[in-house]
């Protein structure tokens, strides 16, 4: 696009974050436009409806100061990401600007920042185990690269630790490929920003990592941008440097509300709970960035985080996650609320590619059996504790109050770990068969005796 | 001046032209990069077009061309055994012109152009032949694809040859009309059949909870609802895997990229229980993943159709999934808000209801024109917000749908699979499919089935009682009721998808298993009357034998031993 573009001054109409511009010539759809305001302030914005009539631009900082004086400048592009391996290290803002004061970013490439679908037949099947460290994830959740799985949690629970932990943790064993974190805050906190900024730079992890902060103060309009810069980014460094890349997405709640803000700005026809109808597919087109590709080193594994509104899984958001995603760590409040850390309820929680991840040869034989006996035997001392509630501990049979003894145990064993503590898949296997001595032999009904001889030491 | 216009506006998806006077859903290219489009709305000189590319940096004034078709499937050899995307664009040739990621702009046809067929004549020059007659015949991998006249074409055949050709080379003469082996149909418009039967032949699954419970009927249509992680997808990838169809369409409509690899992985290896064949050479997926673009999510069911009605054309079976069919009613939600039309319940278009029966009705059992007998069965998942069927995609397709496999979350977490719940789900088809079941099966079936049914409604009430007062309040005979229900659960319905046995199971199997359930049943209420205890009828041997026995590799000799332990061990015990 070298020719030069011109400036108008024909604004006709400002309503929410759009501007309406009138007598322009062709403009390209998404294309972006800079507007400079009557006291110099300069915005910047974004192409969303044009006809030879009328342009919609959507402003990205809001449009409050945009008189009909103001003028429009179309800058004949895409929106853009500018991409380099010398972004590992850097703090950007939510529109990709350097915040750590560091130089601008000279770019190797230029890449649309909402990329382009992975051609399923191009796509190789995410099988490698990545270990966090933590027992309920590792043992019973198995995470693996290329996967999406998001962290359900609610306000007041600990997701911002867990995210930290797996993050500073995660890695495949056996390999010292090059590893990166790419950092996506959305509408965060100053004080979380805080937190995760020390964490960071206290664990040397930065050098690794590239952060983009679009902060809860900065414009709702720049938060639909801010994840697709990331992962951008995080395409970039794995698909064409061919680094492993874990995408730390938070939080998507404060995504989708900027999403219906804008589309309630935009007066478009609201979909549940007033949210767009196409939230759906807007957030398909975030998950499903992740993923590897048949011949390529690199991967993308996200781990979003999003906060369920009112502890309700059946809300718009974790529900067209869940649909889209493949699988759910889900917190529990009541676990929190008992001292646990960290409070994964994993009778709700899922990992569909635990399958691929795990076995001889990837953790160890005995995982899917182990796996699966935590989970009944739990699942049967949940239910027993609601049974004891009525009648009574001692109206319980023997065998009954071992499993009630058992879920306990689970929580105490399994469950909790301390915010620093880093178990191999091992470690956590072997917890999981010394907490089987809870129970009797005749009630380990899911693992084959082979394992049974092998792994129960009395 | 009428084929060739401009853009007068681009707002996502819609795109709107003037310039043009075409017909409604003609395909259209939009824009200097030809962007394939349809027309989906015509208001005076103005046409809308919905992209099935995205749009973005496309500008007003580029050139819009009409195709002056509409948007059509190519059929012929070489369809089975491919991946397309929602408009029938090949993935593997897209992979290999463009990389690993799809870009815009890019075309591949539907069938190989080079790829050479040998085919051979069956009807002789002089012949007079009539609309979707068989001409002739290619072997494709292991299937035999029938050849057809188009369904609007007939005459005498002037010119027939026998060899190798391409899907473009003409193979016959009728009427002064050359034919190829490919016809080209639009996606929209089903395929017409000479005529439609009441269906009355089962579709044989292997899965025991369908076949015996819930069956569908060859040319009848199933909804699948269930929450996330209930397990629609791998019910639908059992069917696509053991159903007995001849042809399978499995349609990936917006969703998992990395489930679709799994299926792209996994088929090839299995191999079809009746042929010994690999699975993938029967199959036709369509793969258009939750972020392709959703125009062409929204064509994706109609192409998958469209296919699914050529080869029953040709006689054959076939089996169609849609998963999931509430992505392709949201695919037409955001579209239709895009058009700015007044909205229907939650958002949706006021024609939903009408579309959905319009795709479910395409399913059927028929004489084709070419005169065999094919049908299309269609299975399609509903991913209900919430898990909640109350909403307008469930509740449409409930309406016309005569199957109903309701997934249950609750069933999922006591690990008991498949979740199909057997209280809530129905089927309409037990009627007509009564004969044939006592005809093929066993003459005792049907009422078989029926006490099965009744066993686990009774368990369901006696539940409520134990509940409330606890299960030593019952009487004798009504805790072998409930031990006889659990053996019908814990046995009979669930069944591991995973392992190499258990996976598929024959219906005569089927039959014997629960035969000796019922045996078992009959047998307890002699031995009470005899004077037996509870706890020694519980206790017998046998009934753990025939647990464990559908893991076995022996399992039809297992059965066999179980069902002469029965006689043995009751007759200890006085019945």
């Amino acid at each position: 696009m070298a020719e030069v573009s011109k400036e108008y001054k024909t604004v006709t109409q400002i309503a929410g974050p759009l501007v309406f511009v009138e007598k322009t010539e062709p403009i390209g759809y998404q294309e972006l436009v800079s507007v400079r305001l009557s006291d110099g302030t300069m915005k910047r914005g974004q192409v969303l409806d044009s006809s030879d009539d009328v342009v919609v631009v959507q402003i990205f900082e809001g449009t409050s100061g945009i008189d009909r004086d103001a003028s429009v400048k179309f800058l004949g592009d895409t929106m853009k990401m500018p991409v380099s391996k010398d972004m590992l290290g850097r703090v950007l803002s939510g529109s990709g600007q350097p915040l750590d004061g560091g130089p601008e970013i000279s770019p190797e490439k230029k890449l649309d920042i909402n990329g382009a679908a992975i051609n399923p037949w191009a796509r190789d099947s995410p099988s490698d185990f990545i270990q966090t460290g933590i027992s309920t994830i590792d043992g019973m959740n198995t995470l693996v690269r290329g996967q999406k799985l998001p962290i359900f949690s609610a306000s007041g629970l600990p997701h911002n630790e867990l995210a930290l932990q797996i993050a500073r943790q995660a890695k495949v064993r056996g390999s010292d490929e090059d590893f990166a974190v790419v950092f996506i805050a959305m509408g965060i906190t100053n004080e979380e920003k805080h937190t995760f900024m020390k964490e960071f730079e206290r664990t040397g992890a930065l050098k690794n990592a590239v952060v983009f902060l679009n902060l809860a103060d900065d414009p709702a309009v720049e938060r639909i941008s801010t994840p697709r810069l990331g992962l951008t980014t995080a395409e970039y460094l794995a698909f064409e440097l061919g680094m492993h890349v874990l995408v730390i997405m938070t939080d998507v709640t404060n995504y989708c509300e900027a999403l219906r803000q804008v589309g309630a700005a935009r007066e478009e026809v609201p979909g549940r709970r007033g949210y767009p109808g196409y939230m759906y597919s807007d957030l398909a087109e975030l998950y499903e960035r992740a993923g590897r590709i048949k011949g390529k080193k690199g991967s993308v594994t996200q781990i979003p985080i999003l906060s369920m509104p009112g502890d309700d899984i059946t809300h718009p958001i974790p529900d067209l996650s869940g649909y889209i995603t493949e699988g759910q760590i889900v917190m529990s409040r009541e676990l929190h609320r008992n001292g646990i850390y960290p409070p994964v309820n994993v009778s709700s929680s899922l990992s569909r590619l635990m399958g691929g991840g795990t076995g001889a040869g990837k953790t160890r034989e005995d995982h899917k059996a182990v796996s699966d006996q935590l989970y009944a035997a739990y699942a049967e001392g949940k239910d027993l504790r609601g049974l004891v509630a009525i009648v009574g501990k001692e109206s319980l049979s023997a065998k009954d109050q071992k499993l009630l003894d058992f879920a306990d145990i689970f929580e105490d064993k399994i469950v909790r770990q301390a915010i620093d503590e880093d178990r191999s898949i091992e470690e956590t296997l072997d917890i999981a068969w010394d907490i089987f001595h809870a129970l009797d032999l005749d009630q380990l009904n899911r693992i084959d005796r082979k394992y049974i001889e092998k792994y129960f030491k009395a | 001046m009428s084929n060739e216009g401009v853009i007068y506006r681009v707002a996502g998806p819609v795109v709107t032209a003037t310039g043009i006077s075409p017909r409604m859903y003609d395909v259209v290219q939009v824009g200097n990069e030809k962007l394939m489009g349809e027309v989906i709305k015509i208001v005076g000189d103005h046409t809308i077009i919905q992209v099935y590319e995205n749009t973005s940096g496309v500008k007003p004034g580029e050139p819009v061309v009409n195709t002056g078709r509409p948007l059509a499937v190519e059929l012929g050899p070489g369809l089975l055994h491919s991946v397309y995307d929602g408009i029938q664009r090949p993935l593997k040739v897209l992979n290999e012109k463009m990389g690993d990621f799809i870009f815009r702009g890019v075309t591949a046809p539907g069938l190989d152009r080079e790829a050479k067929w040998d085919f051979k004549p069956v009807v002789a020059e002089g012949d007079v032949v009539s609309p979707g007659q068989i001409i002739g015949e290619v072997m494709e991998g292991t299937m035999l694809h029938k050849i057809m006249v188009p369904p609007t074409m007939s005459g005498k055949v002037e010119k027939i040859l026998a060899g190798s050709f391409t899907v473009e080379e003409t193979v016959a003469v009728i009427d002064g009309q050359e034919v190829t082996m490919m016809q080209k149909w639009p996606v929209r418009a089903p395929r017409p059949v000479a005529e439609k039967y009441q269906p009355t032949i089962p579709l044989v699954t292997g899965l025991r909870v369908l076949d015996t419970m819930f069956p569908l009927a060859k040319g009848g249509a199933a909804a699948i609802p269930g929450g996330f992680g209930t397990g629609k997808t791998v019910t639908q990838q059992s069917l696509a895997k053991w159903s007995d169809a001849e042809i399978v369409v499995y349609i990936g409509c917006g969703e998992r990229g990395n489930e679709m690899t799994e299926v792209l992985t996994e088929f090839p290896e299995l191999t079809d229980p009746k042929t010994g064949n690999p699975l993938m050479n029967r199959t036709v997926l369509i793969a258009n993943t939750s972020n392709m673009p959703v125009a062409a999510r929204e064509a994706s069911v109609y192409t998958g159709m469209t296919i699914a009605e050529y080869f029953r054309d040709m006689g054959y079976n076939v089996a169609l999934m849609a998963d999931s069919t509430s992505r392709w009613a949201e695919a037409m939600r955001e579209i239709s808000s895009r058009l700015e039309e007044m909205p229907g319940e939650e958002g949706y278009p006021a024609y939903l209801a009408g579309r959905l029966s319009e795709f479910y009705e395409r399913a059927c059992i028929g004489r084709a024109l070419s005169g065999l007998d094919g049908s299309i069965s269609v299975i399609g998942a509903v991913s209900p917000p919430g898990g909640d069927i109350s909403e307008p995609v469930s509740q449409n397709t409930l309406r016309i749908v005569r199957v109903f496999w309701a997934l249950d979350t609750k069933l999922r977490e006591r690990r008991h699979f498949p979740t199909i719940n057997w209280l809530t789900s129905y089927t309409l088809y037990d009627k007509q499919l009564k004969d044939w079941y006592a005809q093929n099966v066993d003459a005792s079936f049907p009422a078989l089935r029926e006490w099965a049914m009744q066993t686990l409604q009774q368990e369901s009430e006696l539940q409520e009682i134990v509940q409330l007062v606890g299960s030593d309040a019952l009487s004798e005979d009504k805790k072998v009721t409930l031990e006889v229900s659990r053996l019908i659960r814990e046995v009979f319905l669930q069944q591991n998808a995973y392992h190499p046995v258990d996976m598929y199971c024959p219906l005569p199997r089927q039959f014997k298993m629960l035969t000796l359930i019922k045996k078992f049943s009959d047998l307890a209420d002699k031995a009470l009357l005899a004077g037996a205890t509870i706890d020694k009828i519980m206790a017998i041997p046998a009934k753990q034998r025939f647990a464990k026995a559908k893991f076995e590799e022996t399992i039809d000799a297992e059965l066999d031993a179980v069902d002469k332990e029965f006689d043995e061990q009751f007759k200890e015990l006085g019945a």
